[in-house]
């Protein structure tokens, strides 16, 4: 594993195992997160990408006999965010998520994107209205809605309802943006629409995203971190990555002869 | 033509609830007919007695609307909070195994015979109420809402939760991945993405306590009292039924026809309510 020590760290992944009730998923995961990076976790379908990201934000404690073994500490403080001390909402407060699928409230479109806001129990009507907006505009989405941010927002196009998550997670600062494989249901256009929001994304965010892309991982990550059945099998920078893995796994799978 | 068979009986089976519909409202608008001969329309929707039984018989509805309104609205401020916050602990706290458990418990309240809420109504909790306030008379309509208001809650609670539980958990994920507490997550996106489902459940338990009999004519008294005081006795429109047909009344006369007016009466009351329930349904479906 290359460490690089020209930059800074915003979280290191620390021998992390996890299972869920008796099937063991991840076997000891060890990686760093470097700050206003993008690093993506690419491997074969199953083999615990999704599963590593919900560590992040503790969102395993939310469904019974999932457990955690290792540590994720989140830099500077080097906060272990696994440990049993540590309240989950807490780190849900620090660490944003996007999902998969998008899925906004059935709420405003405003209300979606301030709802971070209120569950902290931000009151001051002038400061949700500009960090609405705020956010909205590094989603890259506010100039189509500005003029209908009371309409709901099941009403947008996928595409719009993704970065308007992206916008959801933004308006709260995370320190880090987790992102599980954002644009898997979603057209080619609204795809490439959101990998460019992603590398803007990283000037003011660190962020980790799941792909099953391996052109997205090699375009828009710094990092990328191969899994295979719940073992990282290597991380390095997706330059090296994808030009030159130095295991064979890693070869067959970003040459497409498995997964 | 087996086929056709067939069809003709699921036709009939899912047609015969609108003929029975149609034969009830048939029935009572011809019984009310005559009725509406003898008392104008406008004294019947203003007068503020009910006699029909005594010698001067005066025919206002509002004394029984009020009965039945206010006892409704007792037992619906009793239903609704606690059918919904038991839909939201089953929907959202409770482990699978406690549910199981709970659940039945929780319907069993819904297949006490009235008749015994009646009495328990009567002679339980009407005293324990005097316990609180002395001047309480041994009939009242607060004691015989509450009594109400516990019997529907499983009508609340049970359709509730259906509503709750098919709230799509990426959902809740995406409220508890803000930070949102359990509690946040119900409130804020649980029970808002669930409501036109819950209306339902609402409605349902207006209807039930608007058409419960029982409870009301035992413990709230059946004397037609125009008040908005719960603590006066009170007859409703379905208690006035039940006294006036457990008396003989000679067929076609003017206190014979006053029952089916008051059960016409309760039938649109029942409607409108189902018509609000269906405009606020499709207001909330329209918003998501
Ligand atoms: N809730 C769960 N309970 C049990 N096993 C699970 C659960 N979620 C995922 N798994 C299993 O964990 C493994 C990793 O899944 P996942 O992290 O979703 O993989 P990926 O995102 O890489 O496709 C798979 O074998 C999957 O079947
Ligand atoms: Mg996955």
């Amino acid at each position: 594993m290359t460490t690089n020590t020209n930059l800074n760290l915003r979280a290191e992944v620390k021998d992390l195992s996890f299972s869920y009730g008796p099937k063991k998923v991840l076997n000891r995961v060890s990686m760093p997160i470097y700050e206003n990076r993008i690093t993506a976790l690419i491997g074969p379908s199953g083999c615990g990408k999704t599963t590593l990201l919900r560590c992040f934000n503790r969102m395993h404690d939310l469904y019974a006999a999932t457990n955690y073994d290792g540590e994720i500490l989140l830099h500077p403080e080097k906060r272990n965010v696994l440990a049993r001390d540590v309240d989950p909402m807490e780190v849900r407060m620090r660490i944003g998520m996007v999902f998969q699928k998008p899925n906004p409230f059935p709420k405003s479109i405003f209300e979606n994107v301030a709802y971070g806001l209120r569950v902290r129990g931000v009151r001051k009507r002038s400061f949700i209205e500009d960090r609405v907006e705020k956010s909205l505009q590094q989603a890259g989405l506010w100039s189509e809605v500005k003029d209908r941010l009371p309409s709901p927002a099941t009403a947008l196009s996928g595409g719009q309802q993704q970065r308007l998550c992206i916008a959801r997670a933004l308006a709260t600062e995370p320190e880090i943006l987790l992102l599980d494989e954002p644009t898997s249901a979603l057209d080619p256009i609204s795809t490439t629409h959101i990998e460019e929001l992603i590398t803007e994304l990283k000037k003011d965010w660190t962020i980790v995203i799941v792909t099953h892309n391996l052109h997205q991982a090699s375009r828009t990550a710094d990092y990328t971190a191969f899994m295979y059945l719940g073992d990282l099998i290597e991380f390095d920078t997706s330059d090296k990555l994808f030009t030159t893995p130095r295991d064979p796994r890693t070869e067959n799978y970003i040459t497409g002869r498995f997964g | 033509m087996k086929e056709r068979f067939i069809e003709a009986i699921l036709f009939l089976a899912a047609t015969s609830s609108v003929f029975v519909t149609f034969g009830i409202v048939w029935i009572l608008v011809k019984e009310s007919i005559p009725f509406f001969a003898h008392v104008p329309l406008g004294e019947f929707l203003t007068g503020t007695e009910w006699t029909p039984l005594f010698e001067n018989a005066r025919f206002g509805i509002l004394p029984l609307l009020c009965g039945t309104l206010l006892s409704t609205a007792i037992a619906l401020s009793v239903a609704i909070p606690l059918g919904t916050v038991a839909a939201a602990f089953l929907s959202e706290y409770t482990k699978p195994w406690l549910r199981e458990i709970l659940k039945p418990i929780l319907e069993l309240l819904a297949a006490v015979p009235t008749v015994v809420y009646g009495y328990f109504a009567l002679l339980f909790v009407t005293p324990l109420l005097q316990k609180i306030h002395p001047d309480l008379g041994g009939f009242n309509v607060l004691s015989a809402g509450l009594v109400m208001g516990m019997m529907i809650v499983p009508y609340v609670s049970s359709l509730s939760e259906d509503a709750m539980r098919s709230v799509p958990g990426h959902l809740k994920e995406g409220s508890f991945a803000l930070g949102a507490s359990r509690f946040q997550t119900i409130f804020r996106v649980v029970i808002p993405t669930a409501f036109s489902g819950m209306t339902s459940a609402y409605i349902l338990a207006i209807s039930r306590a608007l058409g419960e009999t029982m409870v009301v004519s035992i413990a709230a008294g059946m004397q037609p009292n125009l008040t908005a005081n719960p603590l006066e006795p009170a007859a409703t429109i379905t208690a006035f039924i039940v006294q006036v047909s457990m008396g003989d009344l000679p067929h076609g006369s003017i206190g014979y026809q006053s029952i089916y007016v008051a059960g016409l009466t309760l039938l649109f009351l029942t409607l409108c309510f189902n018509v609000l329930g269906l405009w606020l349904r499709q207001k909330y479906q329209e918003k998501e």
